[in-house]
């Protein structure tokens, strides 16, 4: 096949848009930024890509709560398609407020057996907004977005990341069925409090995949990181010995999707 | 209409993390009676669906399913042994509530019919025994701000919903032509117009001339036009200085200091200055940046939250209203506020804490720049007691622009069009609200200059006018800020004339006046001018982006401004009268050079207590709760983050970003500021201030040849010749600095009348305070540096000379000392310093570079150590240092200018030594591995000796 084709959403409050289509054309895709009011006029958008990412920022000011009104009407306009899309075996990707909109559409965890939604993302136990740099470990093997056992570094820029899930049975099913896909950790990739896990998620959860383990969202921001110099001390450092962890995320995708179709 | 009321609160189980910050507020006011706090989100909705659809709007779109609960209804007090008082927080009419606005929008799109209004409220339930005066006091400190706000208790009627009227056109008519000068005052009085007697008799001979009297719209045009805060009449009148005892002349103070050393260094790569909304330099062959800091200070002393947001708001607006608009791509916060720890009953009656004063504004801006998604790189936090009553928020923003598109090209003919957000009653009156002094009446008469912003809508404008900019479809653009409409079309038509149709601006409800439409400060608008030809193309591009236009007027060719009401004429001035009329100013100035002696104090054998004493205080402190609360990585351009160091948490000079995806070309942000010196010596307090934010550059790898410099003056009173004589001194020495460095000042702005009356008629006025921004440029980013120590083994430099001058210092500060002299600028050596370090840098020569600024050698050595994990060893043997500079205190709390401490690898050490030749520089010590601070003075004794884990603690307890 020709190039992987993106398109990266936009929306009224999306601001991550520009970094996120530069970190995929670095990782070799064809991106398209398209506004949600053209792909609910044409869902057929979607059929021409196979990787749809939800960038960060505030959709709706996330007025009400974080990427609530961005999810309604994905749901009430997009449900259909964009099942369809995942079910196709093509990729979706929600960085910040975008795994906000993803989770609360209920395309993440997506268990299917759930009547009800059992995952949400609510205010930062500090309860502000705050930018840090985090260590994160891939929980499980199927995320086609993450290379498994690998720790990377990334920023993240929230006030409402906190995962939290309706009950304990959820997050134990959360762990034990892979759907965990990124935790927070501190260097030596050990779980701890603030600020190693930067608002207080359960179970230390940066990231949720689905069943397929094509579909990612994740609190902290990879395109951020796609150059060396946006490391936050990277004038301390080798420079060959020097990854933009970032970037891998979108590699990954890209290759899977030459691989694929 | 059915009334809905619902109420969001969070699950149990799930924590109220809203709840526990307000309770530690309470707390943190000494109040202990209250043990928990409950917090609930409401909204109120009046709208024709029924119970069945609310349930729906309750459960889909209100609230979370996992982690809260809805209520439709008013939820009872919650049972339980404690005594509970409820307590709401609604929006005064008029007051922006961005939260409703996307409410609305939503049910729209979910299918509810008709939804005539919604509004939001918060709601907090407080348990515990409160005591009427402590429930007062919370309401007040904590949880509301009756400029804006309005509160409920118990079981109590919510206040109605405004009701709007429709309006019907009245022409008023304000006769002037008769009046005396009693009679004109009580005008200019009565209307809020802060028009002194010379301008109203101005005004009367202009109507007297075109024989007949002014529409009240007229007046107002007149006032926003002419106000201080829209035309710096201070800074442009003529002046007549004494400076001790000999007089000095100025035609003209703006043009003959700051913008003559523009005019005189006339830099090639000065792209378009002083004439635009912000200052623009070529950047690289395609691309231009522009640059503009304002402060922001009346409205956040009356509402800090909504002052620094809409401060921020506007600076990014002036941004993308200069040439033909540029794209914002960094922002910049400074405060100067009172300090945190003053005691509740020392806060003046109308003054808000500072305290809650820091937090909101820092909020504020949050929440505004982050929306954005403009990432906030570059601040300072300065903290004065007498910022208490007024305190000064600036904001600046930085943006892109190509150069092709760098200058408006308005035509007679073109279209007149508001973009963006509508027009309401909010902020009217803010521009000359600006520009006088505030009492402790002022949060009763100015609430409506307040405003909150809304970004999303801001954002959206944003995306929405840069399609149309690339695509060539408008001709001119520039911000609605102060003055709104009237300064916005009066400026852009000012050479051609323009006819304006008030009706047809979109507003936000109904009932607006005339002159309430034109003059409204109502936020996030844009005025462009676009060819008729281009009319429908650019109006599918704002459809498409959900973003509200109309056109409202086109420019003539009669230079006049003519206003219309449904056809009506209610006004028309010419332009040259609005623009030219005002009369000429001349001032007295007065400024007697202190006579300085450094006090004396004894010399002790070890002043690590002293160096902890200062890493503790207020200005010297860690910002880093500000700085991580503000987005500063946004866009992915980032090279030198606020924040630096092997824990991300050392004190960087100044911001780099990279501003295009394809460049390693890179843009160096910094600032500098330093009001503890403007008492004694204002003139060196301006010079330091730019030493210091070109020292900043200079650190992280900036070029020397290619610095732009902002300045913000907050002064008090001007009409007092020692204010205005101060002020004077420093744009002196913004001259000549601006000169010496070769750094010409780009854009520039003053806020005046910074004073504060009391209840008992006591007049606080603020520090003289200057702020100067500093942007420079990155050749190549890859060879930025920051601050933080590398290695052990590397070797210690310092270049500069220390000098026995420490008025202002934070070393006097300690130890209750005032006077002595204000550190100095040898223009030439600082220039020459500055240059040879940004090409080691650029050579690849430095590991580390540091500028020493507050708190002195010692300061600066102990940020390099702990920033860096790495301990450092220096000897003051190698300090190159004046003659009368012997005692160990002066050598290390010394905060003399144009001091660098450099680290570097000992295979370079020749190199180096070699770029600094005839310079003062010296080696003073080694970085070490074990992680102390160790300084030891001409006898080998140590002076300094502390861990760093001690150091880097005292540094950042204070703000935590």
């Amino acid at each position: 096949m020709g190039k992987a084709k993106a398109i990266v959403l936009r929306a009224a409050g999306i601001n991550c848009e520009q970094e996120t289509r530069h970190a995929l054309e670095l990782a070799g895709a064809d991106v398209r930024l398209v506004h949600i009011r053209r792909i609910i006029e044409n869902p057929s958008f979607l059929e021409d890509c196979q990787l749809f990412v939800l960038p960060g920022g505030f959709s709706y000011g996330d007025d009400v709560s974080a990427g609530k009104v961005l999810a309604g009407q994905m749901t009430r306009h997009l449900q259909d398609a964009l099942t369809k899309f995942i079910a196709d075996g093509k990729l979706v990707l929600g960085i910040g407020n975008g795994f906000q909109v993803l989770v609360k559409t209920g395309f993440l965890p997506g268990m299917k057996e759930a009547d009800k939604p059992s995952v949400t993302l609510t205010d930062n136990d500090s309860g502000k907004y705050e930018n840090r740099w985090v260590y994160l470990q891939p929980a499980t093997d199927r995320c086609v977005f993450l290379e498994p056992h690998r720790r990377i570094y990334l920023p993240t820029a929230h006030g409402e990341g906190k995962v939290v899930t309706r009950d304990k049975a959820t997050l134990d099913k959360l762990r034990q069925e892979g759907y965990v896909a990124l935790l927070y950790v501190d260097a030596e990739g050990k779980e701890g409090p603030f600020p190693i896990n930067p608002n207080g998620s359960v179970g230390s959860i940066a990231g949720l995949t689905d069943s397929t383990g094509r579909v990612l969202g994740l609190m902290p921001h990879p395109e951020r990181f796609v150059r060396q110099t946006q490391h936050p001390h990277w004038t301390r450092l080798v420079k060959s010995e020097l990854v933009a962890e970032g970037l891998s995320i979108f590699s990954r995708a890209v290759q899977y999707i030459e691989d694929h179709f | 209409m059915n009334q809905w009321r619902f109420e969001v609160s969070n699950r149990s189980g799930f924590a109220d993390v809203h709840g526990r910050s307000v309770l530690e507020d309470i707390q943190a006011c000494g109040i202990r009676s209250v043990q928990e706090v409950i917090t609930a989100k409401v909204y109120l909705i009046e709208a024709e669906f029924d119970r069945d659809f609310a349930q729906r709007v309750g459960a889909e779109l209100l609230s979370d399913p996992v982690c809260q609960d809805f209520f439709i209804g008013r939820s009872a007090v919650p049972a339980g042994p404690m005594p509970a008082t409820l307590i709401e927080v609604h929006l005064k009419s008029g007051v922006m509530d961005p939260a409703a606005e996307t409410v609305l929008s939503a049910l729209q799109e979910m299918g509810a019919g008709k939804v005539d209004h919604v509004r939001t409220a918060r709601k907090y339930v407080l348990l515990g025994n409160i005591s009427e005066k402590d429930r007062l006091a919370i309401v007040r400190r904590v949880l509301a701000n009756d400029c804006l706000e309005e509160v409920i208790y118990g079981t109590e009627a919510e206040p109605s919903r405004p009701r709007t009227h429709s309006y019907e056109l009245k022409i008023i008519h304000l006769p002037i032509r008769e009046l005396d000068s009693e009679g004109l005052m009580r005008l200019s009085k009565e209307r809020d117009l802060y028009l002194n007697l010379k301008e109203m008799q101005t005004i009367q001979d202009y109507f007297r001339r075109v024989g007949r009297e002014p529409t009240d719209v007229e007046l107002e045009t007149l006032a926003q036009t002419w106000s201080e805060h829209c035309v710096h009449k201070t800074f442009r009148s003529s002046v007549e200085m004494d400076l001790d005892g000999k007089t000095i002349h100025f035609q003209n103070l703006l043009k003959e200091t700051v913008f003559k050393a523009t005019k005189d260094l006339n830099k090639d790569w000065c792209v378009s200055v002083f004439s635009d909304n912000a200052g623009v330099i070529e950047f690289d062959e395609q691309t231009a940046v522009c640059f503009k800091a304002e402060t922001h200070n009346r409205p956040s002393a009356l509402d800090p939250y909504g002052g620094a947001g809409t401060g921020i708001g506007g600076v990014i607006r002036d941004t993308m209203g200069t040439g033909l608009g540029a794209r914002p791509i960094a922002s910049t916060g400074v405060f100067c506020l009172g300090l945190p720890d003053t005691r509740s009953e020392e806060v003046p009656k109308g003054v808000l804490h500072p305290r809650k004063v820091l937090k909101s504004a820092v909020a504020g801006m949050r929440d505004y720049g982050n929306r954005m998604g403009t990432p906030t790189v570059n601040g300072a936090v300065y903290f004065d007691d007498r910022y208490m009553t007024n305190p000064l928020v600036f904001c600046g923003n930085i943006g892109l622009i190509p150069r092709d598109k760098c200058f408006k090209h308005p035509q007679t003919g073109h279209l007149v069009l508001v973009v963006g957000g509508r027009t309401g009653r909010d902020g009217i009156h803010g521009a000359t609200f600006s520009s006088g002094e505030i009492t402790h009446k002022h949060e009763d008469i100015f609430s409506h200059a307040v405003q909150i912003g809304n970004a999303i809508t801001e954002k959206k404008m944003l995306d929405a006018l840069l399609q149309a900019r690339d695509l060539g479809l408008y001709e001119a653009i520039t911000d609605c800020g102060a003055g709104g409409l009237s300064s916005a079309v009066g400026e852009m038509g000012a050479n051609l004339g323009a006819v304006v149709d008030l009706e047809k601006a979109p507003l936000k409800y109904s009932g607006l006046s005339y002159t309430e439409i034109w003059i409204s400060e109502a936020q996030e608008r844009m005025v462009i001018a676009v060819k008729p030809e281009n009319l429908d193309a650019i109006m599918k591009i704002f459809s498409e982006e959900d973003v509200e236009a109309a056109v409202i007027g086109r420019f003539t060719d009669d230079k006049k401004l003519t206003l219309q009401y449904e056809g009506r004429q209610v006004g028309q001035l010419d332009m040259d009268f609005l623009h030219e009329g005002l009369c000429k100013y001349d001032r007295k100035a007065r400024w007697k050079t202190p006579v300085s002696v450094e006090p004396v104090m004894a010399a002790k054998t070890n002043y690590t207590e002293d160096l902890l004493a200062i890493l503790s205080s207020y200005n010297v402190a860690s910002k880093e709760w500000v700085i991580r609360q503000c987005d500063h990585e946004a866009q992915g351009t980032s090279v030198i983050k606020p924040l630096v160091g092997v824990a991300n948490d050392g004190p960087g000079d100044a911001a780099v970003i990279r501003p295009l995806f394809c460049s390693d070309r890179g843009l160096a942000i910094s600032c500098g500021m330093n009001p503890c010196y403007g008492d004694l010596d204002p003139y060196r307090m301006a010079l330091s201030g730019i030493d210091e934010a070109i020292r900043n550059l200079i650190c992280v790898g900036a070029r020397f040849d290619r610095i732009a410099l902002l300045d913000n003056f907050c002064w008090g009173d001007c009409t007092r010749p020692e204010t205005f004589g101060a002020l004077v001194r420093a744009a002196q020495a913004c001259y000549d600095g601006a000169m010496g460095f070769g750094a010409p000042f780009i854009s520039g702005k003053d806020s005046l009348n910074n004073e504060f009356v009391c209840e008992d008629g006591r007049r606080i006025s603020i520090p003289s305070t200057l702020l100067i921004s500093a942007l420079g440029i990155v050749e190549d980013i890859n060879r930025c540096v920051t601050m933080d120590l590398k290695q052990a083994g590397n070797l210690l430099f310092i270049a500069g000379l220390t000098r026995n001058e420490m008025g202002g210092s934070h070393y006097y500060q300690i130890h209750g000392q005032k006077g002595g002299t204000v550190p100095d600028v040898n223009l030439e050596t600082a220039a020459e310093t500055a240059r040879r370090i940004s090409e080691a840098i650029a050579e690849g020569l430095v590991r580390s570079c540091h500028d020493c600024s507050e708190g002195g050698l010692a300061v600066a050595l102990a940020e390099m150590a702990f920033s860096g994990g790495l301990g450092a060893e220096a000897d003051l043997r190698g300090l190159p240092t004046t003659d009368d500079c012997i005692q160990a205190d002066r050598q290390i709390f010394s905060e003399s200018n144009s001091r660098y401490l450099i680290e570097v690898e000992p295979d370079k050490y020749e190199r180096f030594a070699k770029k600094m030749l005839n310079l003062p520089f010296g080696q003073i010590g080694r970085v070490i591995g074990e992680k102390r601070l160790i300084i030891r003075n001409g006898r080998q004794q140590a002076v300094i000796d502390a861990d760093l884990e001690t150091l880097k603690q005292a540094w950042q307890r204070p703000l935590k």
